[in-house]
Formats: C-alpha cells, sequence, structure tokens
C-alpha cells in the first residue's frame, strides 16, 4: 500500500499543523486572513479587551465589500449604520496597522474578487476569512475556508485556528464542457446531486478533464460555491493555468523568487494512488445550463426541465422542503423553466463578477436590448474588473442594451446595502445563494451563470443559452 | 464564556430542514457592532409579520414554546454564511442548546464560542422528540428536556436518554468556560518556531 501518497490537503495540511497538544485540537497557522466590515468589528473589539494585538498585520488585509453602495462613491452613505460598519473597519485597520482597500482605493471590490486579483492567494497557503465564501480561494490550490468571528479573532491574535483535520472528498468530473455549459452550470450540477449537507465535514478536491480545462476565473466560479453542498473548502490542484494568472499580480513573488514559489507550488498536487475519504465521478456530457427553482441551492435542475412536483419527492424532508420552497417562489410544479417570467436580472457577487463572466454576459446581449420588463444590473466584483471592462467597451455594451453599470461591491447578492428586491419581485442572479428573502425580504431568487441570466435580460424569461442567436 | 455543566429547559421544536443563517438572523440586522442583543432579531421574517407583530403561526410564538432555552430541528441546521450572528442570536434569545440530526459545520464550531451546545442525534431519536414536544403542546404543556454536557447526554423525565459525542476539547472549554485564545497563546513559541521554520519574520513582542 502506497502509505505516503498523500492529497493536496493532506499535504497543505501536514505543512501547517503548529502543534497537536494532547487533549487539544491541534492548531493551524494561518497564512492569509481576509477581513471585511460585517464580521470582524466583534472580533477587534474582543482583542481591545483583552489589550491583545494583531500577530501579523501583514498577513491581514481589509476591505469593505457587503455594506457599500453600488451608486456614486463620491457620495455619503445614506445608511447611517453601515456606514458606522464601514467607519469602524477604518479605525480597526488603523489601529491594529491592518492593509485596508478602503472605497476609495482603486483596488476595493469584494474579498474574494480582490484575493486572487492582488495576488494576495497563492498555491499552498492556508486562507481564512469571516465568510463562508472563502473558498473561492481554494481554486489556486489553497486550503481556504470561512470562519465565524471567534475563530477570527482566534486568528488575529495568533495566526492560527484550532482545528479538526477534515475529510476529502474527491469529486471528478471527466469528458469535455459541452457547448453553451460554464463552471456554474457544473458546480450548481454537482451541488444538485450532492444535496445542501452532502460535503458537510469534508473539503473538496475538485478533479478531472472537465475541471483542468477550466481557466482560472471558472475555477473560482466552481470552488466558490462549494459551501452550498456544505463543504467548508474547495480546492483544484495549482497547474500551469494557476501559475500563468498568478505571475506578475501585485503581491505575488517576482522574478527568481517567482521561478522558486513555482517548483515548491508544482509538488503540490496530490500523489498518483492518493487515497481520498470519498470520491464521486461525473460526466460533463450530462450537464445542461442550470436554473434553480428552489430556496436551496441543491433545488436546481436544467433550462430543459419543468419545476419538480413536490409529490415526486420521496424523503419527507425533501417532500416539505419543495413545497415550502414552490410556495415562496410562487411557482407550481410542472411549470417549464423557460415559461418562468423574470422581474430583475443581477449579474455580479463573488461567484461571477470577474471579467470573464462580464466578457461572456457581454458577448450575449450585444446588439440586443434588456426586455422592458426587466430591471438588469451588472456589478463588477472590484475596481480592477470595472476598468478593465471599460477600458475593453464592456460598460459600453450593458449600458447600450439598458444594463446598469455599477461600482464594485457584494450589492444584490445579499441585499445589505441599496440594492435589494421587493417583496414577490422574480430575479434571476449570478450569485451563490438563493435562501429566502436573500436578495430582499419576499423576493424570489433563480441562480444561473451569466451567459443565462444575460439572455433572460433580454427576453424576460429564461431560455436556453445554446440556441442563443449570437449577433 | 459562560461555563456549560448541565441545563434543564423547555424545548421548542422548529419542524423545518435546511435552516440558514440567513433564516436565524437576516442580514439586515448585521451591520451592528456588538455582540450582544440580537435576540430581538431572531428568526425574524417568520417571527414577525409585517405589521410588526408577533406571527402566531410560527413555532417559536406558540405557547408551547414559550421560555424555550432548547431548539429541536431537522437536518442541516445553521448551513448557509459564516455569521456569528447566528449562535449570537439565538444565545442571546436564551437557547443553550440545539439538537438536531445533522448542522452546518461552521455554525456547529460557532456554537462552542458561545455558550451554547450543539448535539447531533439520530434522525430517529429527533423524530420521536418531535412526536414527544408535541405531544406536551396537545395537552396544553410544556416539554422539558435536560442537557448533561459532563455526562453527555440528553434526557427527559419520561424514560427518554441518550448519550451524544462532543469534541473532548471543546467539551473542556464549554465545561470550564475556557477563554479559547488565552490557551492558544500558551503555545506562542511553537507558533514563533513554526514562522522561523518556514522562514517568516520574527514578530515582535
Ligand atoms: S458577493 Fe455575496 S456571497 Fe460573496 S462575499 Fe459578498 S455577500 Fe458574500
Amino acid at each position: 500500500m502506497p502509505t505516503t501518497a498523500r492529497t493536496l490537503l493532506d499535504k497543505i495540511w501536514d505543512d501547517h499543523v503548529v502543534c497537536s497538544p494532547a487533549g487539544e485540537l491541534p492548531l493551524l497557522y494561518i497564512d492569509r486572513h481576509l477581513v471585511h466590515e460585517v464580521t470582524s468589528p466583534q472580533a477587534f473589539e474582543g482583542l481591545r479587551l483583552a489589550g491583545r494585538k494583531v500577530r501579523r498585520p501583514e498577513a491581514t488585509f481589509a476591505t469593505p465589500d457587503h455594506n457599500v453602495p453600488t451608486s456614486d462613491r463620491r457620495l455619503p452613505i445614506a445608511d447611517p449604520v453601515s456606514k458606522q460598519q464601514i467607519d469602524t473597519l477604518r479605525a480597526n485597520c488603523r489601529e491594529f496597522g491592518v492593509r485596508l482597500f478602503d472605497l476609495d482605493d482603486a483596488d476595493q471590490g469584494i474579498v474574494h474578487v480582490i484575493g486572487p486579483e492582488l495576488g494576495i492567494t497563492q498555491p499552498g497557503m492556508t486562507i481564512v476569512c469571516g465568510d463562508s465564501h472563502t473558498a473561492t480561494h481554494g481554486a489556486l490550490g489553497s486550503l481556504a475556508f470561512g470562519i465565524g468571528t471567534s475563530e477570527v479573532e482566534h486568528v488575529l491574535a495568533t495566526q492560527t485556528l484550532r482545528q479538526a483535520k477534515p475529510k476529502s472528498l474527491e469529486l471528478r468530473v471527466e469528458g469535455r464542457l459541452p457547448s453553451g455549459v460554464t463552471a456554474k452550470d457544473i458546480v450548481l450540477y454537482l451541488i444538485g446531486r450532492l444535496s445542501t449537507e452532502g460535503g458537510v465535514g469534508h473539503v473538496i478536491e475538485y478533479t478531472g478533464a472537465c475541471i483542468r480545462s477550466l481557466g482560472m476565473e471558472q475555477r473560482m466560479t466552481v470552488c466558490n460555491m462549494s459551501i452550498e453542498a456544505g463543504a467548508r473548502a474547495g480546492m483544484i490542484a495549482p497547474d500551469a493555468v494557476t501559475f500563468d494568472y498568478l505571475r506578475g499580480r501585485d503581491l505575488a513573488p517576482k522574478g527568481a523568487a517567482f521561478e522558486a514559489a513555482v517548483a515548491r507550488w508544482e509538488k503540490l498536487p496530490s500523489d498518483p494512488g492518493a487515497v481520498y475519504d470519498r470520491v464521486e465521478i461525473f460526466q460533463a456530457a450530462d450537464v445542461v445550463p442550470q436554473v434553480t427553482w428552489g430556496t436551496n441551492p441543491a433545488q436546481v435542475t436544467g433550462v430543459d426541465a419543468t419545476v419538480p412536483d413536490p409529490g415526486r419527492f420521496t424523503d419527507p424532508n425533501d417532500r416539505s422542503s419543495a413545497e415550502r420552497a414552490l410556495e415562496y417562489m410562487g411557482l407550481a410544479g410542472g411549470t417549464r423553466i423557460v415559461d418562468i417570467p423574470l422581474d430583475r436580472v443581477f449579474i455580479g457577487s463573488c461567484t461571477n463578477s470577474r471579467i470573464e463572466d462580464l466578457r461572456a454576459a457581454a458577448s450575449v446581449i450585444r446588439g440586443y436590448r434588456v426586455a422592458a420588463t426587466v430591471r438588469a444590473m451588472v456589478v463588477p466584483g472590484s475596481g480592477r474588473v470595472k476598468r478593465q471592462a471599460e477600458a475593453e467597451g464592456l460598460d459600453r455594451v450593458f449600458r447600450e442594451a439598458g444594463f446598469d453599470w455599477r461600482e464594485a461591491g457584494c450589492s444584490m447578492c445579499l441585499g445589505m446595502n441599496p440594492d435589494t428586491l421587493a417583496p414577490q419581485e422574480r430575479c434571476a442572479s449570478t450569485s451563490n445563494r438563493n435562501f429566502e428573502g436573500r436578495q430582499g425580504k419576499g423576493g424570489r431568487t433563480h441562480l444561473v451563470s451569466p451567459a443565462m441570466a444575460a439572455a433572460a435580460a433580454v427576453r424576460g424569461h429564461f431560455v436556453d443559452i445554446r440556441d442563443w442567436q449570437f449577433k | 464564556m459562560q461555563p456549560f455543566t448541565t441545563h434543564t429547559g423547555i424545548v421548542a421544536a422548529l419542524d423545518r430542514a435546511n435552516v440558514d443563517t440567513d433564516q436565524i438572523i437576516p442580514k439586515q440586522f448585521l451591520k451592528r457592532i456588538e455582540r450582544t442583543g440580537f435576540g430581538q432579531f431572531l428568526f425574524f421574517d417568520w417571527r414577525f409579520l409585517a405589521d410588526g407583530g408577533p406571527n402566531p403561526e410560527f413555532e417559536l410564538n406558540k405557547p408551547a414554546a414559550a421560555d424555550a432555552s432548547v431548539l429541536l430541528a431537522r437536518r442541516n441546521f445553521g448551513c448557509g454564511s459564516s455569521r456569528e450572528h447566528a449562535p449570537w442570536a439565538l444565545a442571546d434569545y436564551g437557547f443553550r442548546a440545539v439538537i438536531a440530526p445533522t448542522f452546518a459545520d461552521i455554525f456547529f464550531n460557532n456554537c462552542f464560542q458561545n455558550g451554547m451546545v450543539p448535539i447531533r442525534l439520530d434522525e430517529a431519536d429527533v423524530e420521536e422528540l418531535f412526536r414527544r414536544t408535541a405531544a406536551a403542546a396537545a395537552a396544553g404543556g410544556q416539554y422539558r428536556m435536560t442537557v448533561d454536557l459532563r455526562a453527555c447526554t440528553v434526557s427527559d423525565d419520561a424514560g427518554f436518554s441518550r448519550s451524544f459525542t462532543v469534541d473532548p476539547f471543546r467539551r473542556q472549554c464549554l465545561l470550564e468556560g475556557l477563554d479559547d485564545i488565552g490557551l492558544s497563546l500558551r503555545h506562542t513559541a511553537e507558533i514563533a518556531a513554526w514562522e522561523a521554520a518556514h522562514g517568516l519574520p520574527a514578530v515582535s513582542g
């Protein structure tokens, strides 16, 4: 038996265990700590009360994203409570010496977009953030996961975390991505197959030819949604795609140091014969463009299908969840997905707000107009993505089609800022959660890929992107 | 942190699977910068009607759940965001324990930091507890349970008793109400050694 063959997770884990004192959970070293305004104020306050410092401020990076208005940045923040939270982040970063990408910083953006973009995220690192979508960073071959605020405080004070080693789950996607199908469809499909708790207690490693063929940003889309299957982290082994993406990024190593880092990173992928605790195998050819119909991301189906009849579910929990979901969503079982009309379209969030996402959406709407019944908005994930899109003229494509073109932030992904759905408004959204009230109380969210969202904006209802006439 | 040894309290049954943290504490209440005062917003969108009055249909608003301190729930409780505001809200409302067949990982960890015990029981046992809670309510009463963290058991006074498992370190911290960070800081020398071995500059102080 090859006892020395290790998985990517094993290698990163082994390298970061500081100590495992008897009767205690191991202490895991944390290389990078990302901080945002919502889950950090109580952690900094805890440090202050205990007279503690941030152990490695230079490994800690902060940005406001959840609360920030995505309208004109020169205007003051109207909501006094949001403003207080952002002001508190500012004051805490100043007091504790943490680098802040503030609202007026050209590089501000959603924390999971700017981490990779600035080269903060690197292969082989352990990365945490008080946010469940931290798994996004695993796309670069790091172990990245979300933590609670008490743990944020623990990491600030000690640069470590108390952790039991999670189990490993290999999700292998074989074959080639069918045309019209995107990384978002792959991950929604996987969540649908696994259920929202299928990954609990596990770190997912996505493998297989289909995953390897994805570009860096598509890999981020896949890893981003690992938590929606219950897994705290998702990762993809680093390869040439990863190294090319990182080369030249602001905070990545430079020159000879970069080449030395690549030599280290090349040793990270799972060894042949490494054993995972669980393995599930899927075929890319089985995946069609996906649309969620319910109030959790596993309540999903193909665009060519119908809303399921709750009576079809054999498990009583699943059945009552489906009944409750359809009532909330105002949908009846048997309705064709393409017959669902929409009021709003949101392209953005840490799942799908990067330049490749915006290019994909723009290519669909070029030459078309947003349907008269739909209000549509695009929210770039960061200041950089926004500038890049503007340099490519994508903002014009969106604006001419009738989309609102906004400043970077989480925006309507969670409606903690002025961008929200009104009760009963129905939205095609490229974000990651369709929970009740997520985008605004009573709002109805359908999760889709950027291309599917763009096409739905034009037609006013879902359409199968595989039949789209690109102009 | 408030230590936890044993607790006896009224059970509130929340008969839904996949209760996510957006429901436990909706995002409009995440803007506070304190740890306290979240109980009033617990399950806000379910608990209150549009006019601000309590929703009589919601489980926690029923007489049988008045003053409850043990929450009984279905599968995958606490899924979704990492917000610790969810356990803060539950604890602030008065809950000391949550019983469910399964929990989301981050929520499960967050509970321990807040003097609250998350207890995993078999689906069949949870079903039985739902039955007992409903029977007590139907008789116009309330159902009580005792959680004993020293013995790792949950029981009622009508013959139900089960043991549950909990990580020994988390249990010890909870029993003694220990400061997690203080404990970890005892290992500062090991942390510094790790940093030195990985070529990181020394941390002063
Ligand atoms: S975009 Fe949405 S999911 Fe991502 S960090 Fe912001 S609120 Fe969370």
